[in-house]
């Protein structure tokens, strides 16, 4: 768990590909909120994944570690896998949020515009498809590809753990009941999306719009899968703008 | 030594530009390149050589479970089972297996299972494997990181369905049943033997021995990868201490007989070909579903075998590398005994499968292999392992108490 500063609780929710360290774009709001980034059970070190078997599971884990953390009415900000969790807790514990920011969530579905098989796409491919820009983003150091055989054996186990953790409650398809319960949610909801998302397509940030009631969306461009990374400082503007 | 005759049922007229057209022969390939008409007449034929192969000594013929694709025919094994446990008269008729954490529920295994032993006289093995990733995860949607878990639970509750004699109830993760009371049970008694195919999970391993089931290792790679798995399984026999009986373990291998090495070549090297290049033409990305082995697996270094060639396509394949590689063993009569006698002690396995008929081979050719090697090959092999004790071959009915069907009697 990541944690930093002090202040009103903003809780971070990683995605699919977990959270290895501190996420620099979350400094400037570790001055004023106390941050807390969870590496999710059967990301990296953290255990205790047998336990959690769907987003009721996960719904109930958050809620317990937010208790014994003494954390109250969070802002939640979730992105990819991350995303989809906040969308339900924020729907089953409705009065427990202040705020809600989606980043490129998993969790709804639409037959016409299918969300990208991250779990049949290779090392290679998962670039492609996480980066507006993927050999922009590798000059800048988002991803690395690993050249060194032990290098390379620890990045192929932590993909695997990663992705399977993530298959757990997203395979086949990432729709797990939230579009009958995505109505409950009552926080003030901001929803964030790279314009060039090839994971979550786009048309997805309209869906969840609709659905949630006085939801605002806002579009970045120049941003895939991870708009917090590519387009740190649009991301961040925007959420400073919805946080106040 | 025991001796069976394995029939993947490949889709025989993929067109030649296959594996450069089309990604993967698994999971997507267009359904339009099936031709029925020709899918009536390959599984007529591949029956037809099944049949040949028991009437030519082997101990036992093989299918096995495999969805949406063109590298086997056969996503129920059971209905192919079930003709040629009609159509054969005392081999062993060995279901390799039924994947047994997609059936739901899977009593429905257990039940099919024990119709098999039934109509059969008792002479089914009843195979259980996890699948491979392709048709577990990708075309039948089990999730990888439970698959492994729900398998377990599954084959409590279908061995519990076969031995218990009272109506139980089963409260499982996976699957809940008020009235568990499998009609028929098996004749096989506590069960028909459970062979378990495995792709080199490390898991497996102990996971059988514990049980006393069968290991086989069903290679396409060959021995020489086989021995690496099986030295690992053999391993843990060991450290559990269990008696090292070749009876435990199984090994499929490719195997071609002609009447000389040059012959064997001009034979059955365009159908080896077909094989390895089209049949086991599997896109990378459905190779294996993350999660799909453990990080144990994972750590102690064993690729998965259809991950392997879906990588080495850059090459040009020959005839030279199938054979220096272990890839498939062939040639004269002399040559291939030698080599299945070494593999046979090197492996340590009391139950070889061949692959006799491999990628788009045609009938003659088959039940020509397929003759070679009974009457060639496995006289001289047979006398091996007599001092161990096949504990993982059917005991069925007597030949008293057996039925013949009328189509056999009448001599059909």
């Amino acid at each position: 768990m990541w944690t930093a500063g002090d202040g009103p609780p903003l809780v971070f929710l990683h995605g699919v590909a977990g959270l290895p360290s501190w996420p620099d774009w979350l400094d400037g709001f570790a001055a004023d909120h106390r941050v807390v980034a969870p590496v999710l059970p059967g990301f990296g070190e953290s255990t205790g994944l047998d336990d959690l078997t769907d987003f009721l599971d996960l719904t109930l884990y958050h809620l317990d570690l937010f208790d014994t953390l003494g954390i109250e009415q969070p802002v939640i900000v979730g992105h990819s896998l991350g995303g989809a969790i906040a969308a339900e807790i924020a729907a089953i514990a409705n009065t427990s949020v202040s705020k809600l920011v989606l980043a490129s969530p998993f969790g709804l579905w639409d037959d016409e515009n299918p969300a990208a098989d991250i779990f049949a796409t290779t090392e290679k491919d998962t670039a492609q498809l996480s980066w507006a820009d993927p050999e922009g983003a590798l000059k800048r150091g988002l991803y690395k590809i690993p050249d060194e055989v032990e290098e390379k054996k620890v990045a192929v186990i932590d993909r695997a753990k990663s992705l399977s953790t993530a298959g757990k409650f997203l395979w086949p398809i990432p729709d797990k009941g939230l579009r009958k319960r995505i109505h409950r949610i009552s926080a003030p909801t901001l929803l964030i999306w790279g314009d060039s998302d090839k994971i979550v397509p786009p048309s997805y940030g309209g869906l969840f719009q609709d659905l949630i009631a006085g939801s605002r969306l806002v579009t970045i461009p120049d941003a895939g899968h991870y708009p917090m990374l590519e387009q740190p400082d649009a991301f961040v503007a925007a959420l400073r703008e919805f946080l106040g | 030594m025991r001796f069976y005759w394995f029939h993947l049922m490949p889709y025989q007229d993929l067109p030649p530009d296959f594996s450069t057209k089309y990604p993967s022969v698994w999971v997507d390939p267009p359904s339009d390149l099936f031709d029925p008409a020709a899918g009536h007449r390959m599984y007529n034929e591949y029956m037809d050589e099944l049949e040949f192969a028991a009437e030519m000594g082997f101990d036992g013929v093989c299918v096995n479970e495999h969805h949406q694709n063109a590298y086997g025919l056969m996503p129920s094994p059971n209905i192919i089972a079930a003709s040629l446990a009609r159509s054969t008269a005392n081999c062993a008729v060995v279901v390799l297996g039924n994947s047994i954490a997609l059936y739901n529920p899977p009593i429905r295994v257990a039940e099919e299972f024990a119709m098999l032993d039934v109509i059969s006289g008792g002479r089914l093995v009843a195979g259980f494997p996890v699948g491979s990733s392709m048709d577990t995860n990708y075309c039948y949607g089990a999730t990888p990181a439970t698959l492994r878990d729900k398998y377990d639970e599954a084959h409590n509750l279908i061995v519990k369905a076969w031995t218990e004699s009272e109506p139980f109830h089963f409260n499982g993760k996976y699957t809940q049943l008020r009235y568990v009371n499998t009609w028929p049970k098996p004749i096989q008694k506590p069960h028909p033997p459970v062979w378990v195919p495995g792709g080199g999970s490390i898991e497996t391993w102990k996971w059988v021995t514990e049980r006393d089931y069968m290991y086989s290792y069903l290679s396409y790679s060959g021995y020489k990868r086989g021995e690496q798995v099986l030295s690992g399984f053999w391993k843990t026999v060991d450290e559990l201490g269990v008696e090292r009986n070749p009876y435990r373990a199984g090994f499929l291998q490719l195997v071609a007989v002609a009447n000389s090495d040059a012959e064997a070549e001009e034979l059955y090297w365009p159908h080896a070909k077909y094989f390895y290049d089209k049949c086991l033409h599997i896109a990378p990305k459905f190779a294996e579903a993350p999660g799909y082995r453990t990080v144990a697996t994972i750590e102690a270094g064993l690729e998965s075998q259809f991950a392997a060639p879906a990588r080495d396509k850059r090459k040009e394949l020959t005839w030279k590398d199938l054979i220096d590689g272990g890839f498939v063993i062939a040639g004269g009569p002399s040559t291939v005994r030698d080599m299945l006698g070494d593999v046979i002690k090197r492996l340590n396995v009391g139950h070889l499968m061949f692959l006799a008929h491999f990628g788009d081979m045609p009938r003659e050719k088959t039940m020509y292999n397929t003759e070679m090697i009974a009457k060639e090959i496995l006289p001289h092999l047979r006398p091996m392992w007599s001092e161990w004790e096949d504990r993982w071959y059917p005991q069925g009915l007597s030949q008293e108490e057996l039925r013949t069907p009328a189509a056999l009697a009448n001599g059909g």
